[in-house]
């Protein structure tokens, strides 16, 4: 039996395909990785249980019916033209505040275009009241 | 006037720090990925133009709203009751919770409505009606 002389082999790890490997992974991370971010209309909800009472000069209301037509301060508007209406009643008071009342069949689209209407005229203080 | 030899410029690009650029890339990209965790339900979003953007996914719930009025919370499906249950676990876990109302735009304000009263009792106030972006 022959006894073969063990070799000395130099112990590397190849490392030339290592910028291939880290290619592929990025690459796979870039195509999951998604983008669009989630964008909406953004709210905060009064405290349950949290009664103010506010005078009424400073409230504007804001109705929405069934067939998505509205109601501000008993003046039937376009829903694009709330945005010019609520400014105008802004500049005459800044303490405003408006609520946003529906009908229960009301339909949401007509309810966010609202609600967009209101941040397009810088209203901060908006009130959602229950339906009915 | 004295010609001055060129001197020949070395013009290779250094590939050797080529994998530590790139593995930093990565690190990036698998730290900010998010894998999709739940589908939800087929909704058509509203449209809106004043639009903000959610700023963190890990802060962010979902409740999806079917325009047959189902309500399905990371894709199990509840009545409008049991809402404030879920909602109030995950506002203890996460207090800088966001809710993000995935609606379809022919759901009904009812229940809506509703939905807002469930989260007021679970004491989760941050409310985001998820839109998209509308092109006039």
């Amino acid at each position: 039996m022959a006894l073969t002389k063990r070799r000395l082999k130099g112990g590397e790890i190849p490392t030339s395909s290592m910028a291939d490997i880290a290619f592929l992974l990025l690459i796979f991370f870039l195509v999951t990785t998604t983008i669009d971010m989630d964008k909406g209309l953004g709210i905060v909800l009064p405290p349950e249980g949290d009664t103010i009472e506010i005078r009424k000069k400073n409230i504007l209301n804001c109705l929405i019916n069934s067939q998505g037509k509205v109601l501000l301060g008993g003046e039937p508007v376009e829903t694009k033209n709330i945005n010019r209406a609520i400014k105008e009643r802004l500049r005459e008071n800044e303490k405003l505040i408006i609520s946003v009342k529906s009908h229960e069949r009301t339909r949401y689209k007509d309810y966010v275009a609202v609600i967009d209407q209101l941040k397009i005229a810088n209203a901060t203080r908006i009130s959602i009241a229950e339906t009915d | 006037m004295k010609f001055s030899k060129k001197i020949k410029l070395n013009s290779d690009i250094p590939t050797a720090s080529m994998p530590d650029i790139i593995f930093m890339l990565l690190i990036f990209f698998m730290v900010t990925t998010v894998l999709r965790e739940y589908s939800g339900l087929p909704i058509n979003l509203p449209k809106a133009k004043r639009i903000e953007k959610l700023k963190s996914k890990r802060h962010t719930t979902h409740i999806w709203v079917s325009k047959e009025g189902l309500i399905s919370i990371e894709d199990k499906l509840y009545p409008v009751d049991d809402v404030r249950h879920i909602m109030y676990e995950k506002r203890s876990t996460n207090p800088q919770i966001v809710t993000s109302l995935k609606a379809d735009e022919e759901a009904r304000m009812g229940l809506v409505s509703g939905i807002h009263n469930e989260l007021r009792k679970a004491d989760a106030l941050k409310l985001n009606y998820s839109t998209k972006t509308a092109v006039d």
